[in-house]
């Protein structure tokens, strides 16, 4: 379970901003991540939820805002909506896909305090 | 778990916009404050690598990560690679395992130098474990990296350790659909081998079709079929190595 080592990513970038901004607590995180990314949303939050007990983000929101997955189809020479990477090209059913929206992993904003 | 639209929900103490999807950015309640942060989750680990591979581009090593489910066969393939390779030139293991030595004790067998990570609950190497196990292999004169990492189709594909390549193992007793259930990890890598082919007569495994479903998921992977029990395959990924190292040390010297 990947999301275990993400979530202790965002708890290392988000301590040290309020950390440099000498903020004394982080009550709320935004993220942004991709549907294409791999990322199970449940896992995220419950990891989420786990690694910032005892830290300066103890007790913070987590919003995810979820990207959708689009690609560029060589065939259709477009670029087009897909929810999955084994999907096909929604316009010529061709799997000549290259992803170029929905990967995203990141941290978007904090609140501080 | 996909398409169900969760975690998107603003709820009391979310604004919303006026129109379209919701903002669904907290509120600032009093004495706080909004930050733009704007920063990959992954980017600690993302600079450790790129340390790994400007280092290894500087002393001539070609870095390979292999990562496949667990049993594909990595370490049988690893210690049949040194054995055919001959030590032509340097070549030096990462194994990652969550517990033991084994691996690394068995490519020790063959000659070649092993170091064992340990990620105790971690699924998956990251470019710090592997910045770290370097310290104690001699890479300084360039040759072959060969990076076993932990048996997961998942979670390894996130993680870039610096390598030149990923490389995907799949065994044919694994069924032919496991690059479109697992896509992340077959569109990150450059080459798919497809192991234990010496099974094929006992199994219905359709090898063109595994292909095909490694294509949709990555239209410009590379495939090859081997076998460490017959042999049969090796001789051309092991053409594939020696190109790679030849092409790593020939840079390093420019
Ligand atoms: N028939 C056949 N069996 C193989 C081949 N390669 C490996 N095996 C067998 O597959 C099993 C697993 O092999 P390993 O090399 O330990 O696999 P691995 O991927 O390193 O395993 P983990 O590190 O535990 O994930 C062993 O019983 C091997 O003997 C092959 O080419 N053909
Ligand atoms: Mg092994
Ligand atoms: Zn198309």
């Amino acid at each position: 379970m990947h999301e275990m080592s993400l979530a202790e990513g965002v708890l290392d970038l988000v301590s040290e901003q309020a950390r440099a901004g000498g903020y004394a607590r982080v009550t709320g995180v935004w993220l942004e991540i991709g549907r294409l990314s791999g990322v199970e949303i449940e896992a995220m939050r419950f990891c989420f939820d786990a690694v910032v007990r005892g830290s300066v983000a103890e007790g913070a929101s987590l919003e995810i805002d979820e990207t959708p997955g689009s690609a560029w189809c060589l065939a259709c020479a477009a670029s087009v909506t897909i929810g999955h990477r084994a999907d096909p090209c929604p316009r010529c059913g061709g799997w000549q896909l290259r992803p170029n929206g929905g990967t995203e992993m990141r941290v978007r904003e904090i609140e501080v305090e | 778990m996909q398409g169900q639209g969760h975690g998107t929900g603003g709820g009391a103490g979310y604004r919303r916009a006026e129109s379209g999807t919701p903002d669904t950015r907290p509120v600032p309640t009093q004495g706080s404050r909004r930050l733009a942060v704007e920063r990959e989750i992954l980017a600690a680990n993302n600079s450790h690598a790129a340390r790994n591979r400007e280092r290894w581009r500087g002393q001539g090593v070609f870095a390979v990560n292999l990562v496949s489910s667990p049993g594909s066969g990595k370490t049988t393939l690893l210690v049949e690679t040194i054995r055919r390779l001959g030590f032509v030139f340097p070549v030096a293991v990462i194994e990652g395992d969550q517990q033991t030595s084994r691996d690394a004790e068995r490519i020790r067998a063959t000659g070649a130098p092993a170091v064992q990570i340990n990620t105790g609950k971690g699924c998956h190497l990251d470019a710090s474990m592997v910045e770290r196990a370097c310290a104690s292999l001699d890479l300084a004169g360039g040759g072959l990296l060969l990076v076993e990492n932990v048996g997961n189709l998942v979670c390894p594909a996130e993680f870039d350790l610096g390598e030149a390549h990923k490389v995907v193992i799949l065994s044919v007793t694994e069924g032919e659909d496991k690059p479109i259930k697992y896509p992340n990890i077959f569109a990150a890598s450059d080459l798919m081998l497809l192991t234990k082919v010496d099974l094929l007569p006992h199994l219905v495994f359709d090898a063109d079709g595994c292909l095909d479903y490694a294509r949709r998921v990555n239209p410009s992977i590379e495939a090859m079929r081997v076998s460490s029990t017959s042999g049969e395959g090796l001789d051309r990924w092991i053409a594939w190595l020696a190109r790679g190292v030849e092409a790593a040390r020939e840079g390093a010297r420019r």
